[in-house]
């Protein structure tokens, strides 16, 4: 469980970041390290230099512009949970936050690395989908925007390319509305066994616009389209309407078969937390 | 007498001796930071050791390469087996009578085993040294499962054996067989059944887990050359044990050996046997002339020092169709890994399991235990339970459930209707033991009131209902547990270690200030010993307990005792320490009887002193006692106040309890929830009502983890998946049940003070209490055993198999 030897820098601009990355092609951004250090320790991971954006207070600002809503790559899941802006403009991040790991892995865990990783167990990465959040990439040849629906493109695969460093999340306006993220772990400080986000709105008592997402059901979060459709124009809460959107997300899961279940047993309890987090949505709404 | 003059209740509360909810003196150092830990020490040029571990289960060693490790800086030296044969030490015998490689000879057995040793300047250089070890593997066909070690063109697994016919216990049957044990009476058990109006036929296992305490196992070598002496600090239950095996081992004169167990972070069982690290860095120390430490890291304490349980029961149970037991047959198939290192005393090879017949009045039974070698890590440690004493209460306190739903009968009931009853003690079980004291139909009146049983069943009763027609998807548990334990390992006629009987010692001087320094042959890993040893020896012999200091680990300074595991230490150590009080008592009353001017008869203790029986007044204290003893003592009397006791038990203590589980389930994720958990637990006398409470939270605590999820699985490749904490199930606080205790007294008639132990008793009944819980739980869905752990995805299985999910 001891790393081997690299160089550490801690640099104080994404400039000078983006600089040293592109450097050392074995050198990788750190960012928190919840995920990184675990793996270097089992030498799993074994970059020549860590480049830590902590150094960096720009990264961690979060503000409301333009009518998006900027999250500063290095702000920690406590900064999130912390945050008047928050609240009002994405308050479902807060009840992610809340379920992620325990206070001390919020101090340090931030909302990029989170997102970046590429991790289909970690909770960040659905949640943005069903925002339609955009990530801020940046490197030595300039900035560029994804869309975290566009960004996952297999286990720790992403759109990142080599050089680039991830410094914002903007996420847009959201309509008015329900949410939920129902998340079955085993203790604290797991991932997810199966989880699910849904945000939606009801006008008239009809469910009017609908966004469900997965954890940790897949190589990568997902997002069950057919799911979200089976509800939209239907009744708020009916019966039919909402098998429907359970079966459909049944339908595009293929979880691993780890120590959290069998596939089948993930599947299953994977359409339970979109049950429920379609009920607690809704109730909301 | 003035208003100024203590009472005699002030004087006893100053004492702070039994039945005192005693502050734990050690947490002031412990919660501070400032516990010594091996961890802890650095000594001047001290090297690091850590091992090549084989990624494979079962593979040949071909050749091991050093060359480039040796050019990574800082690294000294690289051991393999063949550096291991020049003394003698390749391979190292067990506490079980079979023998392990510490370094592989040839081939490998299990995955992480240890395959050589680097030495260097650093932790981090020998990491970096471990990687640039080349070892070349020719993998072998894996076997696993522990039905298929017997089978006919099974793997052979030890090439050293594969001829022995005969092992440390008797006929081999097989060259993946250790041993057969067998304890009762075939021919009138086999009649009983015959008879029997109703029998069950179960197979309950008991899935490998793993003690893992917060501190893993570690040592440190110092080889002095010019003395020939070798300090060892090391993270020991039984530090004396680890000195003789070192002095039988390594040659060098057990004079010349020091064992030292600083402070240990939890042990649990984990800290009994003797590891290749140990070894190792004995053998690095020797040939650098540098003291070489070696620690474990999480991940290679979960994989290769020492599991748990891996038992394989199948129980039946003969009765008559009014609910009274009459015969019970259990045949355990014992996974012991690739190598026997069950920590047992060693005439046990399955420990104490013929304690199965538990709290009920078999009059006849037969239990046979088979063990086999896999492909696993070795071991078989008694994990917070006195030897295999956990795998036989799961196994009869499961037994007993399965027989009350045959006989369509409530669990409680049944128990009651075949407890030993209060007059039966002393009891002889028809497996061999003689049970001391017991009165179980109180102890479990007394639960069932308390925890409303009548109400919680007839609660369960409409949840059923209300889940058949659809109105919940929860389902409601009540697991009954009533175990009774075997601890106090053990009387010299039936217990050793390697052939040393199992007493255990202590010695207590007394300064002339009246202070006091105790030192025992056992050594605390966290149950507060330093608190709850001088509150016995001060209410022996009315000193403060604050006035005395105990100290344990040490073999230089500490009376030869075989340690703490087996809840043996209060029933052991503890006597020890009442003995030597009285002897130092004995003479203090020779002294004060000079001091008074009478004959010693005419004397009676009094709290915290003697006094002239019918003369109050005349009066002297242990205080007084002890200056006399050094500054004037009496003519013909040797000065000084001390004694020394070594106890051999006549016989083991049988703590008992009852628990109770209510359990709600949510069969479509298999989410359970625990609800109450009431435990009452009669480990006899109490000596800390609040550190009992502590162990009783701790252990059941680990029962919990244990029965819930907490385990030790291998892929069919031999692949330990559940190697770290991640998948390792250890509750966090969140996740942790709020426990209720209760208690009844029945003290031990033949102890100095009443005690029986109890450290490891919420392990044990705790586990059958939350299976029983989950079992109870789906029983009227048509399911009679699910087997452990039962974690959510388990639990769901469970449902689907009994068709109420989709």
């Amino acid at each position: 469980m001891i790393p081997g030897s690299f160089d550490y820098f801690r640099p104080q601009s994404v400039a000078e970041a983006s600089a040293l990355l592109a450097k050392d092609d074995n050198a990788r951004v750190l960012a928190g390290g919840h995920s990184l250090l675990p793996m270097m320790k089992l030498r799993m991971a074994q970059p020549s230099a860590l480049i830590d954006l902590g150094g960096i207070g720009e990264l961690r600002q979060i503000q409301f512009q333009g009518g998006q809503l900027h999250l500063g790559a290095m702000a920690s899941q406590h900064d999130l949970l912390a945050s008047d802006l928050v609240s009002e403009h994405a308050p479902i991040l807060k009840e992610v936050a809340l379920l992620i790991a325990d206070p001390q892995v919020r101090y340090l865990g931030t909302i990029g690395g989170n997102v970046a990783n590429g991790d289909p167990g970690n909770d960040m990465p659905a949640v943005m989908m069903a925002l339609d959040a955009a990530f801020v990439l940046e490197g030595q040849h300039g900035r560029r925007n994804v869309k975290a629906r566009a960004f996952y493109t297999g286990t720790y695969e992403t759109a990142l390319l080599p050089g680039e460093i991830l410094t914002a999340v903007e996420i847009p306006t959201q309509v008015k509305g329900g949410f939920a993220y129902e998340k079955l772990k085993r203790k604290v400080g797991d991932y997810a066994t199966a989880a699910a986000a849904v945000i939606l709105s009801v006008k008239a008592g009809v469910v009017d616009a609908c966004e469900i997402t997965l954890t940790n059901l897949g190589p990568t979060a997902l997002r069950a389209e057919a799911a979200a459709s089976a509800l939209i124009g239907k009744p708020a809460g009916h019966p039919g309407a909402i098998d429907a959107a359970v079966a459909a997300a049944r339908a595009i899961m293929t979880p691993a078969h780890d120590t959290r279940g069998t596939p089948e047993y993930r599947t299953s309890a994977g359409g339970s937390m979109v049950r429920r987090a379609i009920q607690r949505a809704l109730a909301k709404a | 007498m003035n208003d100024m003059t203590p009472t005699r209740a002030e004087r006893e509360a100053k004492l702070e001796g039994m039945g005192c909810r005693r502050k734990r003196v050690e947490d002031i150092r412990f919660t501070q930071g400032k516990g010594n830990y091996v961890d802890d020490i650095k000594l001047p040029g001290m090297l690091f050791g850590d091992f090549v571990r084989s990624p494979y289960a079962h593979a040949r060693v071909n050749k091991i390469d050093a060359t480039r490790a040796l050019q990574v800086p800082g690294v000294l030296a690289v051991l393999t087996a063949e550096d291991l044969k020049g003394v003698n030490l390749a391979w190292m015998p067990t506490l079980a009578g079979d023998v392990q490689m510490v370094l592989a000879d040839g081939k490998v057995l299990f995955q992480n085993q240890e395959v050589a040793f680097v030495v260097a300047t650093d932790r981090y250089a020998a990491a970096d040294g471990i990687e640039a070890v080349d070892v070349d593997y020719e993998p072998l066909e894996v076997l696993v499962d522990p039905f298929q070690s017997m089978a006919e063109g099974a793997p052979l697994l030890r090439e050293d054996i594969k001829d022995k016919t005969e092992g440390a216990h008797g006929k081999r049957k097989h060259y993946n067989h250790i041993f057969e044990w067998t304890v009762g009476d075939k021919d009138l058990t086999d009649a009983a059944f015959r008879n029997a109006d109703v029998t069950i036929n179960e197979m309950i296992s008991y899935h490998r887990t793993h003690p893992s305490p917060l501190e893993t196992c570690q040592a440190i070598a110092s080889f002095d050359k010019v003395k020939g002496e070798l300090t060892l600090w090391g993270t020991f239950q039984a530090p004396h044990v680890v000195r003789t095996v070192a002095s039988l081992l390594s040659k060098i004169p057990e004079q010349k050996i020091h064992v030292i167990a600083p402070d240990v972070g939890g042990g649990f069982g984990n800290k009994v046997g003797v590891y290749p690290g140990y070894i190792c860095a004995i053998v690095a120390s020797i040939v650098t002339g540098k003291p070489v430490k070696w620690v474990e890291d999480r991940m290679e304490n979960l994989t290769a020092t020492s599991f748990a349980r891996d038992y394989h029961m199948t129980t039946e149970i003969a009765a008559t169709k009014e609910g009274k037991v009459t015969a019970l047959r259990v045949h355990v198939l014992a996974d012991h890994g690739a190598f026997d290192a069950c920590a047992d005393p060693s005439k046990w090879p399955a420990g104490f399991f013929n304690i199965v017949t538990g709290s009920y009045d078999f009059p006849v039974a037969l239990c046979t235990v088979d063990g086999v070698y896999t492909n696993k890590a070795p071991g078989g440690v008694a994990y917070r339970c006195s030897f295999r004493v956990t795998e036989a209460a799961y196994c009869i306190e499961r037994g007993m459930d399965i027989l009350a739903q045959k006989l369509g009968m409530d669990p409680a009931e049944l128990r009651m209707r075949n407890f030993i009853r209060r007059d039966q003690f002393p009891y002889q079980s028809a497996l061999g033991w003689e049970y001391d004291s017991g009165d179980y139909h109180t102890a479990m009146k007394q639960a069932m009131e308390k925890l409303d049983y009548a109400g919680l069943r007839a609660e369960q009763q409409k949840k059923r209902e209300a889940f058949k027609a659809g109105l919940t998807r929860e389902i409601m548990g009540i697991g009954v547990s009533f175990f009774t334990e075997i601890v106090g390992a053990g009387p010299s006629k039936n217990c050793d270690i390697l052939g040393i009987a199992m007493f255990d010692s202590c010695e207590i001087r007394v300064h002339p200030t009246g202070a006091v320094i105790a030192r025992m042959g056992t050594k605390s890993q966290g149950q507060g010993h330093e608190t709850t040893w001088a509150q016995i020896i001060a209410s022996e012999i009315g000193i403060p307990a604050d006035d005395i200091m105990v100290e344990e680990g040490n073999t230089d300074t500490a009376p030869y005792g075989l340690g703490t595991y087996g809840s043996r230490s209060t029933p052991v150590a503890g006597a020890a320490i009442a003995m030597a009080s009285r002897k130092v008592k004995a003479k203090a009353q020779l002294i004060a009887a000079y001091l008074l001017e009478v004959h010693e008869d005419d004397l009676e203790w009094d709290v915290d002193g003697f006094r002239v029986k019918g003369l109050p007044e005349k009066f002297k204290s242990m205080k007084e006692i002890a200056w006399t003893a050094y500054h004037s003592p009496p003519p013909g009397l040797e000065p000084g106040l001390e004694a020394v006791s070594y106890y051999d038990p006549p016989n083991m203590t049988y703590p008992f309890g009852a628990y109770f589980c209510v359990m709600d389930i949510d069969v479509d994720t298999g989410v359970y929830k625990v609800r109450r958990f009431y435990a009452l637990d009669d480990c006899g006398t109490r000596i800390n009502p609040m550190i009992i409470e502590g162990q009783v939270h701790g252990g059941l605590t680990e029962a919990f983890a244990i029965a819930m999820g907490q385990e030790i699985r291998y892929d069919e490749g031999g692949n330990v998946l559940t190697g770290s904490f991640m998948d390792f199930f250890i509750p966090t606080a969140v996740e942790t049940p709020v426990w209720e205790t209760d208690f009844t007294v029945t003290p031990s008639p033949h102890h100095p003070i009443g005690a029986k132990g109890v450290g490891e008793s919420p392990n044990v009944g705790g586990v059958p209490a939350f299976s029983n819980a989950v079992n109870d739980a789906f029983s009227f869905l048509g399911s009679t055993h699910i087997q452990m752990p039962h974690d959510y995805w388990r639990n769901w299985e469970a449902a689907k198999k009994l068709g109420v999910v989709e």
